[in-house]
């Protein structure tokens, strides 16, 4: 490379006149072995950008933002959530159910006779269930005979 | 825009970003803070960056006044001594392990520049970006940027010619 080219670029390149090509093709230079020895004080300058340039960002990057994001939009899926149920309970409560099957019995007689058949089982359960308390009076004698009135 | 895809459209700058952070806020540590800063800011405007031309030079404008803004809070408080503490001695231990490396001297004549010829020497000779692109970010024209990159080239190779004599003699 000529050198009155280069020594002309870097007159230039201290006036800020250079473009990027330019300034490239002093870098260029600059890092080849054959500098001229005059020009030899340059050498770290542009040496040191290109080194300068190899530097990179290794810390990892904090996007917690996109964290709090969901977070948000789960909130407003169970407050959703929430409130379908809710309302699906009310409507359901609300709206008068259907007429249904209860086992009605249209004939007088035949009712008559269910409903006795049905309070003399209740009679039953509950005779069974005072028999078997009766005893109680047991405990009770005994206790009267102790702590004597 | 779903986490992946941001990625993608940082990665390709996101190592400038860190750069030109630590061209003005000198720590590696801060510089990650404030890129990373930086990048979640971004990313909490997911909605409207496609509405942006170039999100990088947005995140580049972004970047340089968040770390103006840093330095400026530090020197209104007692930081600034804390902050100078720290820079003065990785300079002497660096100085101590690799003082023949010139690399560093030219990194410490870059630290010495006033904030903005910092930015526009950054921006210029090591990302090797176009005086247009400077411009947006910067929020200066062209012309102002050139007359502060040739002041700024001029005052490096000033001093740089200082230490080299200096190291001969």
């Amino acid at each position: 490379m000529a050198l009155d080219r280069i020594e002309k670029l870097l007159a230039k390149y201290f006036e800020a006149e250079t473009s990027i090509a330019e300034e490239k093709e002093l870098k260029d230079y600059f890092a080849s072995s054959d500098v001229a020895q005059h020009l030899e004080q340059y050498k770290p300058l542009f040496g040191y950008a290109l080194q300068a340039k190899q530097e990179q960002f290794t810390a990892t990057i904090p996007l917690t933002t996109k964290k709090r994001k969901s977070v948000v939009w789960l909130s407003v899926a169970a407050s959703v959530a929430v409130l379908f149920g809710v309302g699906l309970f009310t409507y359901d409560s609300m709206s008068t159910p259907e007429p249904q099957n209860l086992g009605t019995i249209d004939d007088p007689e035949v009712a008559f006779k269910e409903t006795q058949k049905a309070l003399a089982m209740i009679s039953e359960s509950v005779n069974k269930g005072i028999g078997s308390i009766s005893y109680l009076n047991e405990y009770e004698q005994s206790k009267n005979k102790i702590f004597k009135k | 825009m779903n986490q992946n895809e941001f990625m993608q459209l940082v990665n390709p700058f996101k190592d400038k970003l860190f750069r030109v952070a630590k061209r003005l806020l000198v720590s590696t540590e801060e510089a990650e803070d404030a890129t990373q800063e930086v990048l979640v800011k971004l990313w909490n405007r997911n909605e409207s960056l496609d509405s942006y031309n170039s999100v990088e030079a947005v995140a580049m404008t972004m970047t340089k006044n968040y770390c103006l803004d840093q330095l400026k809070s530090k020197r209104a408080g007692n930081m600034k001594i804390v902050h100078n503490n720290f820079t003065d001695r990785e300079a002497s231990l660096q100085q101590k392990v690799e003082d023949s490396d010139t690399w560093n001297w030219v990194e410490r004549i870059m630290n010495d520049l006033p904030e903005q010829q910092k930015l526009i020497v950054q921006m210029r000779d090591i990302e090797e970006m176009e005086f247009e692109e400077m411009s947006t970010i910067l929020e200066m024209n062209e012309q102002a940027i050139r007359t502060a990159l040739s002041r700024a080239r001029k005052t490096i190779r000033e001093k740089m010619i200082k230490t080299h004599h200096y190291g001969i003699g």
